[in-house]
C-alpha cells in the first residue's frame, strides 16, 4: 500500500509543480495583465491541486483532509480573484481592446452606460412632471370622498 | 522518495524566481498583484512538500491561513485599485 502511495506521490508531485513552473513562465513572457493571468491561473488550480493531493498521500489521513480543504479552497478562490483582477484590468484600461476577438463587457458597459443616461434624464424629466401628477390624484380622491358623503 | 521531494522543491523554487522577475517587472500594479498570489501560491505548495518531506505535521496550519490571506489580500488590492483609478 505504502509502496502505491509512493508511486501516486511520485508522479504527482513533479507534475504539479511542472505546471507551477510553467505558469510561471508564461507569467513573465506573456504580452498583456490577462493572458499572465491565464497561466497564473493553471499554476494555481492544476499545480497545486496536484501537489496537494500528492502530499496527502503521505501524511496520516487526518492531516491529508486539511490538505484536501485546502486544494478545495483554492479551487473555489482563484476563479474569483482572476475575475475580479479581469475586471480590474479592462476598467482600469490595461486591456487593448483592439487586440480582443469577442468584447462582451466592452457592449455591456456601453449599452448600460446609455441607458444610465437614459436613466437620468428621464429622472429628471419625471421630478419636472411628479408634481402635477401628485395633485391630480389627490384631487381625484377628494371628489370620491365628496361622492360618499 | 527524498529524490522526488527535491526535484519538486527545485521546480518550485525555480518557478518563485520566475515570478519574483514578474513581481518586480510587471509593468501595472495589477500584474504585480498577480504575480504576489502565485507567489503565495508556491508557498502554499512549498510548505504542503515541507510537510510531507520533513513530517512535521504541526506545519500545516501554514498553508491554510497563507491560502486564506493570498485570496483576501490580492482580491482588496484589486478592488482598492479599481476605486483609485475611477477617482480620476
Amino acid at each position: 500500500m505504502s509502496a502505491v502511495l509512493d508511486v501516486v506521490a511520485a508522479v504527482l508531485l513533479p507534475t504539479g509543480a511542472v505546471f507551477c513552473l510553467l505558469g510561471a513562465v508564461g507569467l513573465v513572457r506573456f504580452p498583456d495583465t490577462l493572458s499572465r493571468l491565464h497561466a497564473a491561473a493553471k499554476a494555481q488550480t492544476l499545480g497545486l491541486l496536484l501537489i496537494l493531493l500528492g502530499t496527502a498521500t503521505q501524511v496520516p489521513a487526518r492531516y491529508a483532509l486539511v490538505l484536501i480543504l485546502v486544494a478545495l479552497f483554492q479551487l473555489l478562490t482563484v476563479p474569483v480573484t482572476g475575475q475580479i483582477v479581469g475586471r480590474t484590468a479592462y476598467r482600469t484600461g490595461a486591456v487593448h481592446r483592439a487586440g480582443l476577438v469577442v468584447d462582451d463587457l466592452g457592449r455591456r458597459l456601453e449599452r448600460d452606460g446609455e441607458r444610465e443616461q437614459e436613466r437620468e434624464n428621464q429622472g429628471w424629466e419625471r421630478a419636472r412632471e411628479e408634481p402635477d401628477r401628485e395633485q391630480g390624484r389627490e384631487t381625484g380622491g377628494r371628489e370620491r370622498e365628496d361622492d360618499a358623503s | 522518495m527524498s529524490t522526488v521531494y527535491a526535484v519538486t522543491v527545485a521546480l518550485l523554487s525555480a518557478a518563485a524566481l520566475l515570478t519574483l522577475v514578474r513581481l518586480m517587472r510587471g509593468p501595472v500594479a495589477l500584474d504585480r498583484i498577480v504575480a504576489l498570489d502565485v507567489l503565495l501560491t508556491l508557498v502554499v505548495a512549498g510548505t504542503a512538500v515541507g510537510v510531507a518531506a520533513l513530517d512535521r505535521t504541526a506545519f500545516l496550519a501554514v498553508p491554510v491561513v497563507v491560502a486564506l490571506l493570498a485570496f483576501i489580500g490580492s482580491v482588496t488590492a484589486a478592488h482598492l485599485i479599481e476605486k483609485r483609478e475611477g477617482m480620476r
